[in-house]
C-alpha cells in the first residue's frame, strides 16, 4: 500500500527471487489492489497476513478466506488471490466457516470480521463458533465503529468515547477476548494493527494452531474514528497499548536453536510441533488460565489501558472438526460409492418399514 | 358412505357369522390426552388393520403441548385406497373425559362410540351406538404392577376395536410384537392388555354397528412410514454429506431419523463418518452452515418449517446470486411464529417461492406421498448442483409426520448428479476460467472448490455486483448481464424439474390442480364429482416451480381450472398467474381450505360444486 516510488531506479541485476519452503514468492500471496481508505488500520493487517502465510509456508490454494460485511469484511479481496474466497452477509461468517470445515477438513479457514460485524448483529454466531472451537483464525479488525456505514459506534466503543459529531458513547463496550476465553476458543489475543512485529508473530503462531483463534486486532479508522476522543485512534493506541507478554515463535519447520528461561519465558508447543514462546512480562501470569485470564483483562480494562498479547492458549484441546469423526477424505469430494449406501440397505430398510 | 344409510338391527351380531354392512370402509378416531402413550396403540391398531390387507392412513391431530392436552388419531381404512381425510368419524374411541362431550356431539348420527365406562357417555345422545368398556378393571386384572397400568391402559382399546371390526387377534399380536421389538417385558404387558380388551368385547359387547374389517390383499409388499423418515431416508441414498438444522416442529424428526440412519448405515469400515449432522443455534447459522459446505463441496442440506424460512430469507437471496447448491426442506404448518404450529398447512407458496430481496426465484419441488419424499430427494440434490442454486422441498406436517402406506422405494436409477465442477485436471486443461460466464449456453456457470490445488482455481464468492470473472463491479451492463443469465438458468431448470402428473380422458371442460398432499383428496374427490354428479374432470398434480410446459398447456386445454391448495389466499393459483398467458388467468379458480385439518374429498367435491353454480 502507500507511496508508489517517483521514479524508478537504475536497472539493477535481477537477483533470484526470494522464496519460501514450497517455493513461493511474497508475491504469490499478495490480493487485489485495496480500495479502502489509505491509512486504514486494516489494510497493516492484511500486509502482516500475507507475510505470516508467506513466511509459514502455506499453500495459498489451502486458504479459505471468508468474511462478513464491512470495510474489515471487504479486506480479503486485499490479500491471497490465490486462495478462495466468501465475502457473506452481515455478521454471519461464522457458520459459512463452520459449514465450509465440516465440508472440507483440511482447509485451512481464515476470517476477518469487523467489531460490529461480530459484536453487533453477528453476535448469536461468534458466541457459537467459540463455544465449537472450530478450527480456524478469526481476526476482528476492531476500529470501535462501523466504517463501511460511516462512522456509527459499534459495540466494542469505550464508554465515554466519542464519535466525529462529538456524540458521547454511553453503553459499556463487549470484550471480545474475555468472551472468547469464556466461550472455549483456545487461542485468545489482541494486537494493534500499527504493532507489526506482535501481530505478524500472533498471525504466524495462529497459522500453527488448530482449534479456534481469536485475534482482536485494533485498527484504526482513520476516516471515522481517529480524533481526540476515539480510544480506537493512533495516538490512543501509542499512548496505552500495554502488551502482557512478549511474542515469539519458532515453527516447526525452523531449528529451534535459541534457548529460553523457564523462569521468565513460557513456551506452548503448538500442535503441529512449532513452538510459541510468551516472555513474561509479568510475574505469574499463566497464559492456560482462563480465570486468570479473565481477571487480568478486567483489571487493564478498569486502569483504561489496552492489554496486548496472548492471553489465552490451549494447545491440546480437540477442535470441533475432531469430535466429528469424519472420514480423512474431505465430505465435499467423497465418491458415489461410498456416499450411497447399497440395495441391500435399501432393501433391510424397506423390510423393516413393513 | 353416510352411517345413517345403514339400519343396526338388520345386522348380524358376531364374528365369524355372516357380514354384512359396511366392509373395509370405515374412519376411526381416537381421542385421548398428549403424552399418554397413546401413539403405540394407535400405530398398533392402523398396522393389525393393514397386516389384513386394507388400504389405511393414520393422522395424528396434537396440541403444541408435551403432556396434558387433548389429541386426536383418526384411522382411515378404506377398500379403494382412498387415505385422505375423511370428514366423518363413524367409530369413536373416546379415552379423553375432558373431551368427550364435545367429541361425542360432533359425530354423525349412526356412528359408534367406544368409551370409558365411567364418562357415561351414552346420556349424551340417544342416535349413537355405544359400547362402553371398563377400563380400570380391565387393567387391573390385566396387569398386577400398579405403576404400569396407566402405560398400558389404552392398549386395552386396541383389543377392543379388534374384536368389533372383526380384525384377527394374531395381527394385533403382530402388531405389538413389531411395535415393542426388543422390549420384551413391554411387549408381554401390552399384548395382555389388548388381549383383555378383546375377551372383553367377545364376552360382553354385542355389535351393533355396521363396520367390518374383512381380509383383503391390497397391501401386501408395502411399507407404513411417515413423509419425515422417507425423506430422511432419500437423502442418505442421495448422497448428503452434511446437514445443519435447528429444531422445529414438524421439521425435527426428519434430521432425527437421519442422525439414526446415517450412523448406521454412512459409517465406514474404518468408523469414520461419511457426513457431519451439526444442530445449529438457529436458522440464520443452520442455512449458513449448509451454504458454506456446499461452497466447499459437500451436498448440504437443512429442514425446517415456515419460521425457519423466513430467518433464512437473507441468505437465501445471498445463495441465489453467488450461486451456490442449497436443499432445504419446508415442512409446512399453520400460520405465522407459533401459529398453529402442530398443523398442517400449504402456506409458504409464495413466500418461498420468492425468498429473500431484489428479484430472487427458487426451484421448488413439492412430493405428494412418502415415496415422493424419498426419490425427490435426490432431485432436490441433483438440481441444486446442477443450477448451483436454493432448492426448496415443500412437505407439510401431514405429510411430514403422519403415517403412510406406500410401495416400497425404489433403488435410486440415476447416478448422483454434481453438476457442473471443474477439478484440478480441468484446469490444468483449460489454464483459466471464468466463475459465472455461460459457457454453454443454459446459463450455468462453472464452479471451483475451495481448496482445489491449482493456481487458478480460486475465485471470489460475493454477493455484491460482479462480472464474469467473479470481479467486483458495479457496471450496469455487467449486472445487467448477470441477471439475464440467472434468468436463462431459471428457464433451463423449467425443462429439468420433475414433470407433473397429468390424469383424465383429457376431453373434460373441467381440470383440476393440485400438488402435494392434496392429492389424496382430489383422486377421492374426482370419483365424487364422477359418480355422484357426473362431472368428469382432468387433473394436474404440479410436481414443481417453476411450471413445466404440461402446466402451462392443460391450463390452456380446460374451460375452467380448479386450483385446490391447503392456505388461505390461493397461493399457487397467484404464482401461476404470473407464468401463465394473462388471458388465461380468469380460468384459474381457488379452492382453499385453512383450518389447520389436512384437506378432505367431500369438501372439495362439495365446493367444486357450488362454484359450478349446481
Ligand atoms: C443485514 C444488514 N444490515 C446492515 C447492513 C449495513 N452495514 C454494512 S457494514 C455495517 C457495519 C460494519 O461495521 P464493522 O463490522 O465494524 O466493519 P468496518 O466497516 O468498521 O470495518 C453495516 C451496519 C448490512 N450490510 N446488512
Ligand atoms: S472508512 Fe474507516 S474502516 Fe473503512 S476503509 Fe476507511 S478508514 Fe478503513
Ligand atoms: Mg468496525
Amino acid at each position: 500500500m502507500g507511496n508508489t516510488p517517483t521514479n524508478t531506479p537504475a536497472p539493477a541485476p535481477t537477483p533470484t527471487p526470494k522464496t519460501n519452503r514450497i517455493g513461493l514468492q511474497v508475491v504469490d500471496y499478495r490480493g487485489g489492489k485495496t480500495t479502502l481508505c489509505a491509512g486504514c488500520g486494516h489494510n497493516a493487517i492484511s500486509e502482516r497476513i500475507i507475510d505470516a502465510m508467506y513466511e509459514m509456508g502455506v499453500q495459498p490454494e489451502r486458504v479459505a478466506k471468508l468474511s462478513g460485511i464491512g470495510c474489515s469484511s471487504k479486506s480479503p479481496a486485499y490479500f491471497m488471490n490465490r486462495a478462495h474466497s466468501f465475502n457473506s452477509v452481515h455478521g454471519r461468517m461464522p457458520s459459512i466457516a463452520t459449514g465450509a470445515m465440516l465440508a472440507n477438513k483440511n482447509l485451512i479457514a481464515l476470517g476477518v470480521s469487523g467489531d460490529g460485524d461480530t459484536v453487533s448483529i453477528g453476535a448469536g454466531q461468534f458466541i457459537h463458533l467459540m463455544r465449537r472451537n472450530l478450527p480456524m483464525i478469526y481476526v476482528i479488525e476492531d476500529n470501535g465503529c462501523y466504517g463501511l456505514t460511516k462512522g456509527q459506534f459499534s459495540a466494542t466503543a469505550d464508554l465515554g468515547s466519542t464519535l466525529k459529531s462529538g456524540v458521547v458513547n454511553d453503553l459499556p463496550p463487549v470484550d471480545t477476548c474475555s468472551l472468547a476465553i469464556q466461550l472455549g476458543a483456545t487461542f485468545v489475543g489482541r494486537s494493534f494493527s500499527g504493532d507489526k512485529r506482535q501481530l505478524h508473530t500472533m498471525l504466524k503462531a495462529a497459522i500453527a494452531h488448530r482449534g479456534t483463534v481469536m485475534l482482536d486486532v485494533v485498527s484504526p479508522c482513520v476516516t471515522f474514528n481517529d480524533h481526540e476522543g476515539s480510544t480506537k485512534s493512533y495516538k490512543y493506541m501509542q499512548a496505552h497499548e500495554e502488551p502482557l507478554n512478549e511474542v515469539s515463535f519458532v515453527p516447526s519447520f525452523e531449528e529451534i536453536n535459541v534457548d529460553y528461561d523457564p523462569g521468565t519465558t513460557f513456551e506452548v508447543t503448538m500442535h503441529d510441533g512449532s513452538s510459541l514462546r510468551l516472555r513474561k512480562l509479568e510475574q505469574d501470569y499463566d497464559p492456560t488460565d482462563k480465570i486468570q485470564a479473565v481477571r487480568r483483562l478486567m483489571e487493564s480494562h478498569e486502569k483504561g489501558e489496552v492489554l496486548t498479547g496472548v492471553f489465552y492458549i490451549n494447545a491440546k484441546a480437540p477442535s470441533f472438526i475432531d469430535m466429528l469423526n469424519v472420514t480423512d477424505e474431505p465430505l465435499a469430494t467423497l465418491p458415489e460409492s461410498v456416499t450411497r449406501p447399497s440395495r441391500e440397505v435399501l432393501a433391510k430398510c424397506m423390510d423393516e418399514l413393513r | 358412505m353416510s352411517t345413517s344409510d345403514v339400519v343396526p338391527q338388520e345386522l348380524s351380531g358376531h364374528v365369524g357369522q355372516k357380514r354384512v354392512g359396511v366392509i373395509n370402509d370405515m374412519s376411526i378416531q381416537v381421542a385421548t390426552v398428549n403424552g399418554s402413550g397413546s401413539q403405540s396403540s394407535n400405530t398398533v391398531l392402523l398396522r393389525s388393520i393393514f397386516q389384513m390387507g386394507v388400504p389405511i392412513s393414520g393422522k395424528n391431530l396434537f396440541p403444541s403441548n408435551i403432556a396434558g392436552l387433548p389429541t386426536w388419531y383418526t384411522i382411515r381404512a378404506n377398500k379403494d385406497g382412498y387415505i385422505a381425510r375423511k370428514k366423518e368419524i363413524d367409530l369413536l374411541i373416546a379415552m379423553n373425559a375432558e373431551t368427550a362431550q364435545e367429541d361425542v356431539k360432533s359425530l354423525a348420527a349412526g356412528a359408534s362410540v367406544l368409551y370409558d365406562e365411567p364418562l357415561a357417555l351414552d346420556k349424551v345422545r340417544d342416535d349413537l351406538i355405544f359400547y362402553a368398556v371398563p377400563y380400570d378393571k380391565l387393567v387391573a386384572a390385566a396387569c398386577s404392577e400398579a405403576k404400569l397400568r396407566k402405560l398400558i391402559k389404552n392398549m386395552i382399546y386396541v383389543g377392543v376395536a379388534a374384536q368389533l371390526l372383526g380384525i384377527d387377534f394374531a395381527e394385533v399380536e403382530k402388531a405389538i410384537r413389531k411395535q415393542f421389538l426388543t422390549k420384551v417385558k413391554a411387549a408381554t404387558l401390552n399384548l395382555a392388555a389388548a388381549k383383555a380388551g378383546f375377551d372383553y368385547s367377545a364376552a360382553n359387547l354385542k355389535k351393533r354397528d355396521p363396520f367390518y374389517i374383512q381380509r383383503m390383499d391390497k397391501t401386501k409388499g408395502k411399507i407404513i412410514v411417515d413423509g419425515n423418515s422417507a425423506a430422511a431416508l432419500g437423502c442418505v441414498f442421495a448422497g448428503c454429506t452434511v446437514v445443519t438444522w435447528y429444531p422445529i416442529t414438524p421439521s425435527s424428526s426428519l434430521v432425527e431419523t437421519m442422525i439414526d440412519y446415517m450412523k448406521e448405515y454412512r459409517v465406514g469400515p474404518d468408523g469414520k463418518a461419511t457426513f457431519a449432522i451439526v444442530q445449529a443455534e438457529d436458522e440464520l447459522a443452520a442455512i449458513g452452515m449448509v451454504i458454506g459446505a456446499a461452497w466447499a463441496g459437500a451436498r448440504s442440506m437443512t429442514a425446517t418449517a415456515g419460521p425457519g424460512i423466513s430467518l433464512m430469507a437473507e441468505f437465501t437471496g445471498l445463495a441465489y446470486y453467488v450461486e451456490i447448491p442449497a436443499v432445504i426442506w419446508n415442512i409446512q404448518r399453520v400460520g405465522p411464529s407459533t401459529g398453529l404450529p402442530t398443523r398442517t398447512a400449504q402456506g409458504d407458496v409464495l413466500s418461498t417461492a420468492f425468498l429473500s430481496h431484489g428479484d430472487t426465484r427458487h426451484i421448488m419441488l413439492f412430493p405428494d406421498s412418502v415415496s415422493e419424499c424419498f426419490t425427490m430427494a435426490q432431485d432436490a440434490f441433483d438440481l441444486a448442483e446442477r443450477f448451483q442454486t436454493p432448492v426448496f422441498v415443500m412437505s407439510d406436517l401431514d405429510l411430514g409426520m403422519n403415517n403412510w402406506m406406500s410401495d416400497p422405494f425404489p433403488y435410486p436409477d440415476k447416478p448422483i448428479d454434481r453438476g457442473k465442477v471443474l477439478s484440478k485436471a480441468d484446469l490444468e486443461k483449460a489454464g483459466s476460467f471464468a466463475r459465472y460466464k455461460d459457457v454453454d449456453g443454459d446459463g450455468v456457470g462453472y464452479r471451483t472448490l475451495p481448496g482445489t490445488d491449482h493456481p487458478a482455481a480460486a475465485y471470489f464468492a460475493r454477493g455484491s455486483g460482479h462480472n464474469e470473472k467473479a470481479q467486483y463491479s458495479e457496471r450496469p451492463d455487467d449486472f445487467e448481464r448477470n441477471m439475464e443469465r440467472l434468468n436463462k438458468k431459471f428457464e433451463t431448470a423449467r425443462s429439468f424439474v420433475p414433470r407433473p402428473e397429468v390424469t383424465g380422458g383429457g376431453k373434460a371442460k373441467i381440470g383440476i390442480l393440485a400438488y402435494g398432499t392434496s392429492h389424496w383428496a382430489i383422486i377421492e374427490s374426482r370419483d365424487q364429482l364422477s359418480k355422484e354428479h357426473k362431472v368428469e374432470t382432468d387433473y394436474l398434480r404440479v410436481l414443481a416451480y417453476p411450471f413445466t410446459r404440461e402446466v402451462h398447456d392443460f391450463i390452456e386445454r380446460h374451460d375452467r381450472v380448479y386450483v385446490v391448495e391447503q392456505n388461505r389466499d390461493g397461493q399457487m393459483a397467484s404464482l401461476l398467474k404470473l407464468d401463465i398467458k394473462p388471458e388465461l388467468t380468469p380460468r384459474l379458480r381457488s379452492i382453499c381450505h385453512i383450518h389447520g385439518l389436512p384437506i378432505d374429498a367431500r369438501s372439495v367435491t362439495d365446493e367444486l360444486m357450488m362454484m359450478e353454480g349446481k
